[in-house]
């Protein structure tokens, strides 16, 4: 097991819903962003003087703008209902981390100084006044949520704590008070097109790499073309799938799956990356500006079609955000949709038959699916509500033969987060992500011990990352995670590729 | 006229005036606040008539908070439907004749006076006994309740116990509605009745009883879920475009 200076939380059976613990994870709060940071942003360097003002202001200005968090606020009645269904709470017991609490850290402000109740009669309603203490205890709590939306599920009004947290990083970061992690990240997006930062070279670099790779081990050409004018497909990707294990097993997936179907495809280096952090901090702007890199590379390169890789929020921002924020698409071929999930495609190649999979390939694996929480309750795939849950399966069931739901409580739109996502995949909040994850690893506990499940397939990067990083705390293995595609990679058999005994007769033949 | 009656029949002009115009305003900023991005939690309907059936269904069977609680859920529901019919057994002062419809409700409105209490007592013990929800609870929240439960209990008290003149109460109303007023009964459980439920139109607009329009304006159950068909544009982000 992994060192860690907290606690890590035991693993039940069966999920229990804690006793509340006050102030248990009130010291946790990420790193603050420094003036460079926040200034390639729009945003003050640091935390401006007139904060008061500034942030009754920029509430003001969002209470306007966002209809979700005018109602949101206005329309609470605290039934409770939501107070056992974020992760969070779950693994840290911290009362705040449950999500109505969490948007009353909000909510008492904006009574306070908003409606008449809170105006007149402050303590009836829990209206508080706006301190110092006020903004990092919102700095803090806001930090300890993934924007999940798993308690927007359970809300009898279908309250979106996401909503409220990403409003209130906005306000943080309109009054200098931004978070380092995300902020760092998108300046690097608005400066090299990417969240890792890595320059073209280098990419194009990775994708020589990759096929040679792939034609050591089937023999046959699989193009990872970047930059490629003139191609049918403009694939965008998070970068992660550029650089690290299980992702790159992914990327690879996908180049077969394109290969096999005939398609002309490319990479970008203008828009090098399809995850937005933009969402996570609630701005409007600058997911915009994210965003028009993948507008931008489409006409650039003069592609027909946008296809986007297995990156949950990004999925979210292109299936939900990107027809508004960077559209419209009209130069772009009208029989598909804008933009297609790579699930999708795959999804679609298979059903037509244009994949020669051998399931076989996958039989040391016993596999169970996490539905990525942007996937699961913030998009869609295919052309049917809930969509989203059943293409990836079928892509599983479709490369493997081995299968396993886990606990139905905790999988579709009631999927538990990884605990990493909405900008916390960051080291130094290590000690919540690990606690957030506590009921997800619960149930994949319970599928390994019941059911001999080895592996879980995922299609976020942030996802992959985070369970890559957690699982060792809770006595797993990091290997246990893998990407969907690279599911498919293992089962594609190439048009062409070596078979068995041609590899053993080149080995042989090597050893003469 | 005696100056109960004055003071009873100023209270519910006051109260009518301040729930309508007080809620009206409310939706009107509402409506106004635009929704920048479609944001429904999915698996959401892709079509509008999914989208009516879907708040349909949470409207009449609060269908997401049957997920999320159970207990919640059957005493909020047992409360809200009773509330609901006893509030249509009451039309029966504010017309004459009575329509057909509310004649025929008005045997079940008994049972639902119960129902709606029963309900407010779950309510109440839950806000007490779980200690989450005794966490979140400010102290409006026990108020509102309070303010339900002694509004069923005074007018079951007045049905069941001190009978007050029913006749006397509807001319009393039906006064109000034509300007012309009469005489309102010195019962004290009537009049503490009616206070209560004067009290609860003034407070409605002003507190989380705004749930109830919010629920129709909330963007995670009313849109549909079309943004790769359909552009969807605030006005504030037109000026982005260049
Ligand atoms: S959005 Fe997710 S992380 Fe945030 S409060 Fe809700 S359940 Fe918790
Ligand atoms: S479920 Fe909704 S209404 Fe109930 S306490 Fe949570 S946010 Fe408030």
């Amino acid at each position: 097991m992994a060192k860690a200076d907290f606690e890590v939380p035991e693993l039940k059976e069966y999920p229990e819903v804690p006793m509340y613990v006050e102030g248990a994870m009130a010291k946790s709060s990420p790193f603050v962003a420094k003036p460079d940071h926040n200034t390639p942003l729009g945003f003050p360097g640091e935390l401006v003087d007139d904060w008061h003002a500034k942030t009754l202001e920029a509430m003001g200005d969002l209470l306007g703008k966002y209809r979700s968090f005018q109602v949101y606020l206005d329309s609470c009645v605290k039934c409770g209902a939501c107070t056992d269904k974020c992760h969070y709470y779950l693994g840290t017991k911290d009362p705040k981390n449950m999500p109505v609490a969490r948007q009353d850290l909000l909510r008492k402000v904006y009574r306070r100084y908003f409606t008449f109740a809170g105006k007149y009669f402050p303590k009836l309603v829990g209206a508080e006044d706006l301190t110092r203490e006020t903004l990092d205890d919102w700095y803090s709590y806001f930090h300890q949520c993934s924007q999940c939306r798993r308690c927007s599920v359970f809300c009898p009004y279908g309250i979106d704590t996401a909503e409220i947290s990403m409003a209130a990083r906005e306000i943080l970061d309109r009054i200098g008070y931004g978070q380092k992690y995300c902020n760092e990240i998108i300046a690097k997006v608005h400066k090299i097109g990417n969240n890792l930062g890595l320059p073209g070279p280098a990419i194009l670099d990775t994708l020589e790499g990759l096929e040679e790779d792939v034609f050591d081990e089937t023999g046959v050409e699989v193009k990872y073309p970047l930059d490629v004018k003139g191609a049918d497909i403009l694939l965008v990707t998070p970068s992660a799938d550029f650089f690290a294990e299980p992702h790159v097993d992914g990327l690879i997936g996908y180049g077969k799956v394109f290969h096999e179907c005939g398609v002309s495809w490319t990479l970008s280096t203008h828009a090098s990356e399809a995850g937005n952090f933009g969402m996570f901090i609630g701005s409007y702007e600058n997911m915009r500006r994210v965003s028009m890199r993948v507008r931008e590379a489409a006409l650039e390169l003069g592609v027909k079609r946008i296809v986007f890789g297995e990156c949950g929020h990004a999925w979210r921002v292109a299936y939900s955000f990107l027809n508004t924020l960077a559209g419209p698409f009209d130069f772009l071929d009208p029989n598909y949709p804008v933009p297609q999930h790579i699930l999708e495609f795959t999804w679609d190649a298979i059903q037509q038959g244009k994949l020669n999979l051998d399931k076989s390939a996958n039989d040391e694996m016993v596999l169970t699916f996490h539905d990525s929480c942007n996937v699961a309750r913030a998009s869609r795939m295919g052309d049917k509500p809930g969509g989203q849950f059943e293409i990836p399966r079928n892509v599983i069931k479709a490369v493997c033969n081995n299968y396993v739901d886990m606990d139905p409580d905790t999988t579709r739109e009631r999927t538990f987060c990884c605990g990493g996502g909405g900008g916390l995949l960051t080291d130094d909040l290590m000690e919540i992500r690990v606690k957030g994850a506590k009921p997800r690893m619960e149930a994949l506990n319970n599928v390994m011990q019941e059911q001999g499940v080895t592996h879980m397939a995922a299609i976020c990067a942030i996802c992959k990352s985070q369970f890559t990083k957690v699982l060792p705390y809770y006595g797993m293995d990091m290997d246990q995670i893998v990407s969907v595609h690279q599911l498919v990679s293992n089962a594609i058999v190439l048009t062409g590729q070596n078979s068995d005994d041609d590899e053993d007769q080149a080995e042989a033949e090597g050893a003469d | 006229m005696s100056f109960l009656t004055i003071a009873y029949a100023l209270l519910f002009y006051f109260a009518t005036a301040i729930l309508v115009i007080g809620l009206a305003r409310k939706m009107i900023i509402f409506y106004r606040a635009p929704a920048p991005l479609k944001i429904p939690t999915t698996p959401a309907p892709t079509t509008q008539t999914g989208v009516v059936m879907r708040l349909f269904r949470e409207v009449v069977f609060f269908e997401s908070l049957f997920k999320g609680a159970k207990w919640t859920w059957l005493f909020g529901w047992l409360f809200h439907f009773g509330l609901f019919l006893v509030t249509l057994r009451h039309l029966r002062y504010f017309q004459d004749p009575v329509w057909l419809p509310i004649e025929l409700i008005q045997p079940f409105g008994i049972y639902a006076g119960f129902a709606m209490v029963a309900g407010l007592v779950g309510l109440i013990g839950r806000r007490i006994l779980v200690d989450r929800v005794r966490y979140i609870s400010a102290p409006s929240d026990f108020f509102m309740l309070g303010l339900l439960l002694l509004i069923g209990f005074s007018g079951l008290m007045m049905k069941f116990v001190s009978h007050t003149d029913i006749v006397a109460v509807k001319s009393f109303f039906l006064g109000l509605m034509t300007f012309s007023w009469s005489e309102l009964p010195t019962d004290v459980v009537l009049l503490v009745h009616l206070f209560l439920v004067a009290l609860l139109m003034i407070i409605f607009p002003i507190s989380k009883l705004l749930h109830a329009p919010g629920l129709f304006f909330s963007p995670t159950r009313n849109q549909v879920d079309n943004p790769r068909e359909q552009r969807h544009l605030a006005e504030w982000a037109r000026k982005f475009e260049q």
